[in-house]
């Protein structure tokens, strides 16, 4: 294909990328050095009431905004180098929480908080998506091929639900007392408040995620699972493997690629939490990086959005999936060179 | 030998049966619970009791129940009518010439919705409401029912628009992703250059990055945009910020990576002798691509462009920070219901409203279950 024509059909698709992707990210990096601020200025006001014989009249200076001359407010926007990123980090408040060893008190601050959830978050689910879906994966194929397509239907449910509906229906099992957490009082005999402390809504939002993407885990592997050669099972049986060495030596390595292309995925989408804190409302305990970066574009009482906050906590999350992404970025690379 | 490798003991296969049909009830009861729930009055909706839930006492005890002979009525309906359309529409649409036939698609899909909501909603009511006093106590209200949050959150909370505005954004996301990436999915399998390799890396790049990130580099400029651009367009500059077409175009570029990698990977599973064969003939690339590839190629894009309709159907954080209020879609809409100070009638409100955004999903993995499988299995990706 001539470059001409190749350009003429994957143009549209780039400049929109370039537009709407690489510009944005580039404009987010030069923003997290900068702060953008009404100017103010020191003006001098006298005000006067009305009393007997003289007025009284008092003078005092005012910091009020300047206003242009089409009236708006003016604006500055002035480099401040590394201040946003030192506003997130609170690198001194931190460091004096490590060397004074209290866990608690870097917890106080959002950006520790939030890179500890989003962190443990990730890794935790990560094995329980795997497993659940290996299992899932096996249970189908070795279910009766009537049963297989019902199955997979009622499977996808939770993988189709929009993420903060699908987080939402749970919370609603659990708030208060919901029937799940009914029932878990009624079996403990305690009284059992699931929304009161962080750990246990940190264990719900994980059960929700695992609900949410085992079932695309499930699907994977159970395409995989039909590509597995009878033949070395075969022979695996007639040296006499058992079922769980058959399992463990051929059909495990088997679906290896497919096993590290789900645990990939799996890692930038919840490296990239965010609707659990939506759908669960648990802002008070919990928060993710991505919900920090969120927080600081919502405007505020006044109105205002702390932009360059914002920018600098998103090029800290950046830093993440970046070091996620450079083992798979390496392996395409030499696959490419060994293709060409 | 097959046999052998089949031959399992019983106790294996009940723990393998056991086990998926526990999942199948973990995966389906959150979805069915809301389901229930927002048909309850607000007291049976938020009990701490399972059974008091499903019969719903104290919406009985309001007067809107429903009856077994009404149950099974609906039921008879829903069946009839899924029988009828799933028998006489591909042969009515059949008759028509294949080059208009989405029209007859849509049009179908038209007046099967006015049809069964006709059905349900004003033909059977007046039904039931002559025969339930005839039938004695097959037609007693058995069942605490009430449609009265629907109406709620439809009319007077005024979902109604929320829902056209999801429409509008989730449509365009769907049309305008599909045409850029089928384009650029062909340019790419086709090709095998350093540079097709390079787009494709940065476009998996691109697909992991958060997208509070891109947000944060829009806001500023969406807001201000009349004045950015009005060096250029003059007066006519918009304000980009609370615009649906500015978001269709945020979310497109935000599925571009993805939707380019699944299409390369249903082209690269086109023969390219198909092509060159064409090209063989006389024809350009794109003369190639529209008449030899473009009719092998639906499959494809109807996979991809479901998960582009999940995409932006889904999304919560782009619409709720780059949408104002007049133009807010279903998703950001319901999670503002539910953050304000609420009455538990709000909260099965907003129940109500869960399972009316739920409700498409759950048609669409119906009837597009195969696609959506082969989407999932076609390897490189996922949405």
């Amino acid at each position: 294909m001539k470059f001409t024509t190749f350009s003429a059909f994957v143009g549209p698709s780039v400049v929109m990328m370039l537009l709407f992707i690489a510009f944005p990210l580039i404009s987010v990096f030069v923003q997290s050095f900068q702060v953008t601020q009404p100017l103010y200025e020191a003006v001098e006001v006298e005000t006067c009431t009305p009393g007997f014989l003289t007025q009284t009249c008092v003078i005092e200076t005012r910091n009020q905004p300047v206003l242009g001359e089409d009236g708006k407010i003016v604006t500055e926007t002035r480099w401040v180098g590394l201040q946003s990123y030192a506003n997130v980090l609170e690198l001194g408040r931190a460091w004096d929480a490590v060397s004074a060893g209290s866990w608690r008190a870097l917890m106080a601050i959002d950006f520790w908080k939030a890179l500890r959830f989003t962190l443990s978050f990730t890794l935790l689910t990560l094995p329980a998506v795997i497993a659940l879906g290996l299992a899932l994966a096996v249970a189908i194929n070795n279910a009766g091929k009537r049963l297989r397509g019902p199955v997979i239907f009622v499977s996808l449910l939770p993988f189709i639900i929009t993420p903060v509906i699908g987080a939402l229906s749970i919370n609603w099992l659990f708030r208060g007392d919901g029937i799940l957490t009914a029932l878990m009082e009624r079996a403990s005999g305690q009284d059992i408040s699931m929304f009161a402390q962080a750990w246990t809504i940190e264990v719900l939002m994980m059960l929700y995620r695992v609900w949410h993407v085992a079932p695309f885990a499930a699907i994977v592997f159970y395409a995989g699972l039909q590509t597995v050669s009878s033949d070395s099972l075969e022979s695996a049986l007639i040296d006499g493997a058992s079922r769980w060495q058959r399992m463990k030596y051929i059909v495990i390595p088997h679906l290896m690629p497919l096993i590290l292309f789900v645990g990939m995925i799996h890692l930038m989408d919840s490296y990239r939490v965010f609707e659990e804190v939506v759908g669960f409302s648990s802002q008070g305990h919990v928060i993710s990086l991505q919900w920090l970066t969120y927080d600081f574009l919502q405007p505020d009482q006044a109105g205002n959005r702390s932009i360059s906050r914002a920018s600098a906590s998103a090029m800290l999350t950046m830093v993440g999936i970046v070091i996620l992404l450079i083992p798979p970025l390496k392996r395409s690379w030499r696959d490419h060179r060994k293709a060409h | 030998m097959a046999t052998a490798l089949a031959r399992q003991p019983v106790s294996l296969k009940l723990l393998s049966s056991g086990f998926l049909a526990l999942w199948c009830l973990v995966a389906a009861f959150p979805i069915l619970w809301i389901a229930v729930m927002s048909v309850k009055s607000p007291v049976d909706a938020f009990d701490d009791r399972f059974w008091n839930v499903v019969t719903g006492p104290a919406t009985l005890a309001n007067g809107s129940g429903v009856s077994v002979l009404g149950i099974a009525l609906y039921l008879a309906a829903c069946w009839g009518m899924v029988r009828l359309v799933a028998r006489q529409m591909p042969s009515l649409i059949g008759q028509i010439p294949p080059r208009r036939r989405w029209i007859g698609w849509v049009l179908g899909a038209a007046v099967v919705t006015l049809g069964a909501a006709l059905v349900l909603f004003v033909l059977l009511p007046t039904l039931l409401a002559v025969l339930n006093p005839l039938a004695g106590p097959l037609g007693r209200d058995v069942f605490g029912f009430t449609t009265e949050h629907y109406r709620t959150v439809w009319i007077e909370r005024g979902f109604l628009r929320n829902f056209q505005n999801s429409m509008i954004v989730t449509c365009g996301v769907v049309l305008v992703s599909l045409t850029v990436g089928t384009l650029a999915g062909y340019g790419l399998a086709r090709s095998g250059s350093t540079l097709a390799f390079w787009i494709l890396i940065i476009a998996l790049v691109f697909r992991a990055l958060p997208h509070s990130v891109l947000v944060a580099g829009y806001l500023p400029v969406f807001i201000n945009s009349a004045e950015i651009l009005r060096p250029i367009l003059g007066d006519a500059a918009p304000t980009l910020y609370g615009k649906p077409l500015a978001v269709i175009a945020v979310l497109v570029a935000i599925n571009q990576p993805f939707t380019i990698w699944m299409l390369r990977s249903f082209f690269q599973n086109i023969p390219a002798d198909l092509d060159e064969a064409a090209r063989v003939d006389g024809c350009t690339h794109f003369q190639a691509f529209r008449r030899v590839i473009m009719p092998v190629m639906w499959p494809g894009v109807i996979t991809t462009g479901l998960f582009s309709f999940l995409l932006g159907y889904n999304d919560f954080l782009v619409t709720s920070l780059l949408l104002d209020a007049q133009n807010q879609t279903m998703v950001p809409a319901i999670a503002g219901m539910f953050n304000r100070e609420t009455t538990t009638t709000d909260q099965v409100v907003a129940v109500a409203a869960a399972v009316s955004i739920t409700a498409p999903l759950f048609i669409l993995v119906m009837v597009f279950q195969r696609q959506i499988v082969s989407g999932l299995t076609a390897g490189a990706v996922k949405g």
